[in-house]
Order: structure tokens, then sequence, then C-alpha cells
């Protein structure tokens, strides 16, 4: 009944150009940035105004269609995956910066338009937006919000949501809300934290104001190499230790370092167990002294090599190998699996060395690329998904290093998302009066349980299938079950 | 029994009866809000810190545990709360500062409660014992409840541990201090605040611009120079001294409304006494003028008002819109359905 005709309902109600339903048509929308997961959807809307976004809503609420929002298509846990019975709405042409406040530093701006050029229209007023993905050239702020993703700059600037301020939101009914305001709070509840990073599941935001920092002076890297992946992590600990928060540490294991080399030549030292890059930022007085403390903590940590950026090319170069990490993997390997979890630093040493048994026990390789100031860890596992059963493997040490994070006190996603991927592992995480009281939160923004259901928060039925739920918190599970 | 389960089984009485609890920590902030109705919940006893790690820059400590204990032991290690708390009494807990979201000079430059909270363990108002966010500045497993109960003043949720993100201290603060109008204060705060110079406070009072440096020796040296003006002295005491409500300023009879704007806002004229804290974004103002005439002032300009201390008691907060008091109403309900945890303190309707 329902689903048979909102594809004619809604090409009644829309221009025809914002209506796609032709299999050829859909296919672009088959999957986001996690393709190892592919569906059709059964029509594909792409509006172009707001009263076409509330239609489309009030269309599906009535009919009790399900609605998967889409931004750039980027993400990584599968959180835009469509599904056939649904409606896959396509921000896309939301893509106009729409005001930039100088005055008050902050911007106005659709959620189609990408990360990258917010900072590029914001630049020649000395500002910038920080939080910076590695996908800033192509994913979208709206998509950015419904994750609420990270980047290398995470540990000085925060996250998305330490760095937008308002969004104006649709719900299911298409009735519209301003969450937040360009003062520095709101009056009631804090709708803005909550709404940053819901993947999609309580609104569809149609407009984001984010916060502008201004330009740093100055920007240098420091590049250390270790003996050990341990020296390294040691000397993330001790740079902290020092009072000082540097703008991105990122560490690279060797594998990880090899492959970059082929790849774009950076200059890492290959025959180096770790690197770190250390960035730091800020007044020219300031990053010259946090380059000579930083350059005399890592040589008390073991550094047998340090280069520091001296000019803004050679910054550049520095960080060309750590931002090819993931495509050098793709020529080591047919595919590659990214992981995102987080963990207290100070359990790094026995990640990375339970990571390493795991990948011998699997018979996959791991190379380690990750935000090593922050803890958040991005394993990525090499494997060949047209050998038969590979994936599967893949998943389930993806999944078992999840839980390794859980068990040391950290989380099965740092930046990414849970989506789809990592909706198992949520049953890890969270007990059943917690994923209850998550549900009961998503049915007071939407009670039909319209917008991107089955993602980021599994059901109870869900968990008990897994075989999760049992697993007192803290303790490694161990179901040989298989996940789809 | 311990107190955690003592506190279960009174949620879980209180909601099976629909009996309303009034949370007390220190009481330190008993002013602020509406007032309180039904039977005292004191967590106040539930203190300690739980774990401290100052080379991951977290802490996690019950609820009860003293404002100034917290901040002692971050001390200590050369840390602090970046947010830069008002105690507003000596009785301060963790609890009560996040469960008001205050922050303190600090803010515009280093983030407010919200931005620093974590992770939370609570008790809704089922007596369900619930863990959300963690030890992590990067997690995004989930809805972020931490934050959403950051500044909920108790009505969704009693909070039980609660970890924060802490930074080092800056190695040297310096304030600097210049005579001018409100208006010049306003433009050259927010002009600061667009350069790459180490802010880490902005406020106007009493004809004078005050603005504290904070960071590294040299950046800092070289940021005075740049911006000019006399050095006051005992100058930390001055910042503190807002902090608290303790300057002249606030020694005042009139009802006092803390008027939260964009911070370059132009707000009409205003009858009374105004202090400009957070680089312009939060205006305190002593007056008796009526909340209708400083709500449409500061709505008109992005903003909204909050009348702080004083005055009638049963109008506090800005009003919310319809659709937004609905959601509000439902998201209460869905972690309160008997609507027991503090009931009315926010808003009179839940």
């Amino acid at each position: 009944m329902s689903d048979t005709n909102i594809i004619d309902l809604l090409r009644q109600r829309l221009p025809s150009e914002c209506v796609l339903s032709e299999a050829e048509d859909l296919r672009p929308y088959e999957c986001d940035g996690l393709s190892a997961y592919r569906r059709l959807p059964m029509v594909v809307v792409i509006p172009q105004t707001l009263e076409q976004v509330q239609t489309t809503l009030k269309l599906c609420a009535q009919k009790a269609v399900a609605v998967v929002a889409r931004g750039a298509g980027t993400g990584l846990s599968g959180g835009a995956l469509p599904l056939s019975d649904g409606v896959l709405l396509s921000m896309a042409r939301f893509n106009r910066i729409l005001e930039i406040d100088t005055a008050n530093r902050c911007a106005r701006v659709q959620p189609g338009v990408t990360n990258l050029s917010i900072s590029k229209a914001a630049a020649p007023h000395g500002l910038y937006y920080a939080p910076d993905p590695s996908s800033q050239i192509a994913c979208s702020i709206g998509g950015n919000v419904a994750e609420n993703a990270g980047g290398v700059h995470c540990l000085k600037y925060g996250l998305t949501v330490h760095n937008i301020q308002k969004i104006e939101v649709l719900t299911i009914d298409g009735e519209h809300l301003t969450i937040g305001s360009q003062a520095l709070d709101s009056p009631g509840y804090d709708l803005l934290a909550l709404m940053t990073g819901s993947e999609g599941l309580l609104g569809v935001i149609t407009e984001i104001t984010v916060k502008l920092l201004p330009l740093p002076e100055t920007a240098q890297v420091v590049l250390a190499a270790f003996t050990s992946v341990e020296a390294a992590g040691a000397a993330v600990t001790a740079t902290i230790a020092g009072g000082i928060i540097p703008a991105g540490l990122e560490l690279l294991d060797n594998p990880a370092i090899r492959a970059v080399e082929q790849f774009v030549h950076a200059g890492y030292p290959e025959d180096a167990a770790a690197i770190l890059l250390c960035e730091l930022d800020g007044t020219d007085a300031d990053v010259a002294t946090q380059i000579e403390r930083v350059s005399a903590v890592f040589r008390a940590a073991g550094a047998t090599e340090l280069r520091v950026s001296r000019d803004e090319q050679e910054r550049q170069r520095f960080w060309a190998g750590r931002k090819a990490a993931f495509p050098a993997m793709g020529r080591l390997s047919p595919d590659y699996y990214c992981m995102d979890g987080t963990i207290p630093r100070k359990h790094l040493a026995r990640v990375l060395a339970e990571i390493d048994r795991l990948s011998t026990e699997y018979g996959l390789p791991i190379c380690n690329v990750f935000h090593a100031g922050d803890g958040n860890l991005h394993p990525l596992i090499l494997y060949d998904a047209n050998q038969p059963g590979e994936l599967e493997r893949t998943e389930e040490l993806g999944g078992k290093i999840l839980e390794l994070c859980v068990a040391v006190g950290g989380t099965i996603t740092g930046e990414h998302g849970v989506g789809l991927e990592k909706i198992n592992q949520m049953c890890v995480q969270f007990n059943t009066e917690e994923l209850t009281q998550l549900h009961a939160v998503k049915h007071a923004f939407d009670p039909q349980g319209l917008l991107n259901p089955g993602k980021a928060i599994p059901t109870l039925h869900r968990c008990a299938e897994f075989g999760a739920m049992h697993v007192h918190r803290g303790q490694l599970p161990h179901p040989e079950l298989e996940r789809f | 029994m311990s107190l955690v389960e003592s506190f279960r089984d009174t949620l879980r009485a209180a909601h099976a009866k629909g009996t309303p609890l009034s949370i007390r920590g220190g009481g330190s902030k008993s002013f602020y809000g509406r007032p309180a109705t039904g039977s005292e919940f004191s967590v106040a006893e539930y203190t300690g810190i739980i774990d401290y790690s100052p080379t991951e820059l977290v802490i996690s400590a019950h609820a009860g545990t003293p404002l100034s204990e917290l901040e002692a032991a971050l001390a200590n290690e050369n840390q602090m709360l970046p947010f830069e708390p008002p105690h507003f009494g000596p009785g301060a807990t963790l609890g009560g500062t996040i469960a008001c979201g205050f922050s303190g000079p600090r803010r515009p430059y280093a983030g407010a409660a919200r931005d620093h909270v974590l992770g939370i363990t609570c008790l809704n108002g089922r007596g369900e014992a619930l863990r959300f966010g963690g030890q992590v500045m990067k997690n995004v497993a989930g809805y972020d409840i931490s934050r959403t109960l950051t500044g909920s003043l108790g009505t969704l949720a009693v909070m039980l541990d609660i970890t924060i993100k802490v930074l080092p201290r800056p190695e040297t603060e310096r304030t600097l201090s210049r005579e001018m109008t409100s208006e010049q204060a306003l433009q050259l705060l927010n002009r600061w605040a667009g350069q790459p110079l180490p802010l880490s406070a902005g406020c106007y009072f009493d004809g004078r611009l005050m603005v504290r440096l904070s960071g590294f020796e040299q950046g800092v040296r070289a940021a005075a120079e740049q911006l000019g003006g006399d050095e006051p002295d005992a100058a930390g005491g001055f910042w503190e001294d807002l902090r608290e409500h303790r300057l002249p300023f606030f020694q005042d009879d009139r009802p006092l409304w803390r008027l939260s704007v964009p911070p370059a806002a132009a707000l009409p004229a205003l009858e009374g006494e105004e202090l400009i804290d957070w680089g312009g974004a939060q205006r305190w103002l002593r007056t008796e003028q009526p909340a209708t005439t400083l709500r449409e002032a500061t709505a008109g300009a992005g903003g909204h008002a909050t009348r702080f201390r004083g005055g009638d008691r049963d109008d506090v907060f800005h009003p919310l819109d319809p659709a937004l008091k609905a959601l509000h109403q439902r998201l209460k309900a869905s972690f309160d359905p008997a609507g027991i945890l503090n009931p009315g303190r926010m808003y009179s309707e839940f």
C-alpha cells in the first residue's frame, strides 16, 4: 500500500528532476564511503528548497516510509546506506555559503557545503573552520554535524560539537526547529550537543552556523623517528605531561611508513619502527617555544632522528605522507578496512601488542596510522574481498579490535560513527537500560522511528542475537556468530 | 547498602509514587533557576576523585566532590578546569557545577563546561544506572547524552560520576587594562578575537577594558606589547572576583540579568548598569526593567536573557518556542516519565 505510492506522491508534489527512481539513477546512492555495504534505495529525492525537504518528510511521515539523509556520501560507517523500501534524501543541492559574519566570527552555511570550502571562504578574513576530517575536500558540513566529525587537529581545537553554534532542523513531521544560537549558549537543554553525532536519527539538518577561528600566525611540524612504537607512545605522553597541547600529533608504524614512502616519497625514515608528526601552531613566538620543548622531550624519549619543517612547503610534505596513508594501503592490498576505536592513551602499548597478536591469528596484515594525541586508533586491515571468506574474517577481526578498545575503557568509534558497521559492537559498549534510554531519546524526536532506522543504536533484539547482552562491560565476548 | 544503592532505591520509590525530589549538592547555587520543590535529595556525601591521570588530561570524580578539592588536585599537577567555573559559595560541588553548566571568564576562548564533559554515569528518573560517554576525548558511540545533561539543572537525571577533560595551566598570565567607551571595548574585543592572540578573558566594566593573556612567556610578552595598556596590580584577583560575582558591580539589590548574545551584538539602550564579560558574549545587567523588554532586546540581537539572581523567581529562563518546548517535554519524559527530578526548576511545565 503505502510503499508503492510514495514515489507517485513525491512525483506529484516535487519537480521531476528532484525524484529519481530508475535503477541506473539510483546506483550512485547505493553506498557511502564504506563500500563493502551496498543497497539500492527505493527512491532518491534531491530537493532544492526547504519547502521540498519539508514536503518530502511530511509525505514520508504520513505514509510511514523511512528516510535516510545523505550529504556527500563520504562517511565510513555505512550511516548513509539506503533502505530498499525507503527514501534516500540527498542534501547535495544545499551547497551555498549564506553568510560570513566576521565581527562575530561565524559562518552560516547550507548542509551540502564541503568542509574545506568554508575555510577557503573564511581565509580572506583571516579565519578558518577548525575541524578537518581527512575527507575535507569532499565531505559535507551537514554530514560532519551528523557524525560529529573530527580530524587531525581535534586535540587542540575539538570536534564538530565544539565548533558549531546553531543548526536549523526539520523533524520527520516537517516541523522546523532552531537549535542553538549565535550566542555562546541557549536556554533549555543542550539539544545542539544531542543532535551533533546523532547520525540522521533525530532530524534533518537544513542549515548550520559554524564557529570560525583566527588563522594561526605560524604552523610547523616536528617529525621524529623512534625505534619502537612504545617509545613513540611514551614521547606523546611526555609531551602532554610537559604542558604542551600540539595542534596535531599523529603516529605511523613501520608498515604504514613503508607503504607511504613507496607511494608519495614524503621523506619518512623507512627503518623507523614508528614516527610521530607533531604540529605546533600559534604566534611565531609560541611556536618557537613549543618546538624547542617538544624537540627536547622527543630526544629524551629516545628519538633517533628529529626534523623540523623549515617552510610551508616542507610542512605540507611531512603531512602529505600522513594524508596519503589510506590510498597508499590501497596500492599494497586489493582492499583495506579502516577501524576507528579510541582508547585511553596509557593503554597504547598493550592495545597495539594485542592488535598485532590478532593480526597474526587471523593472518591479515594491519598497519597503524592514528591520532596519537587523543588515543584515536585507525588500524587498517589489509584484505582481498575476492578471496572467499576474507571480508567476513576481516569484519570479525575488526570487531575484536573494537571490543578490545571497550575493554580498556575506550570506545568503538572516535569519529567515524556507528552507522551500520559497528552496530553489533554497540551491544558491547552499552547495556540494555542504556540502549533503552537511547531509543527513548529517539522516540522523543521521531515517534514512528522513520529517520535512518536500523543505524547507530541497535535494537535489543539485535543485541540478543549478537549474543553480547550477557557480557559484562569490560570483558571480551567471544561470539562465533556471523555478522550479516 | 552502598550510597548509590540507596540513591537508586529512593529514586525507584519516588518514581513509583510520583514523589518530586529536589536534588542538592553543596547548595551554593540554590539561588539559580526556579524554586526547588519536592523533598530534598542530597548527593553531597557522594564524594571523591575516582581517577586522575594527568598525562591523559582527564579527571573523574563523584558528583558530590567539592569543586575546591578537584581544583586542588589539578593544581598539584599544574593543570586546571579549562572552563574556569564559578563556585558561588564554599560548598560548590562538581555535580552542581555541571548541572548548572556554569563557565567563567575563560569560556569564549577555551570552551564551556559542556565542551569539557567527556562522560557521565547517572541515575535516570526510573532509578536506572546509565553510563554515557567515557574517558576519552573522541567518542561518537550513541547520542551525546553527557553533554545534554550538562546544564539540565538536574531535571533529566541524577549525576553520579563525571569525567572531565582538563588542560595544563598556562605558563604565564598577564592582564592589561585601558579606559574607553563600551562601544570601543566591544569593537576591540571582537577584533582581537579574530586575530591569533593568546586571549583568555575579556571584560568591560566601569569605563575600563580588561583583557587577560595566557600562554607561553614569549608569546604573552609579544601580545602584551602589541595590545598595549596598563598592567593593574593584583589582576589575578580581579578575574576571580569577576567569576565569583564579588566585584562591587554585583553588590546591588536590583535583579541581576544575564544577557547571552552574539559577542559583537549592539543591544538597544537598556536601563541599569552593565558589565560586559566573555569578550562581549555575556552581558550582566543590574536593572528593574521588565522581563519582556530585556527578552525582546536580546532575542532581537540573536540571544537570550536569564534572570540570574533576584526578582521574580518563577520567571527565570527565556521562554522556549512552542515546538522546542514540546520537544523538551518529550525528552524530559524519556528520562523521567514520572516527573520526579527537580520538577519546575527550569520551566514550570516540566
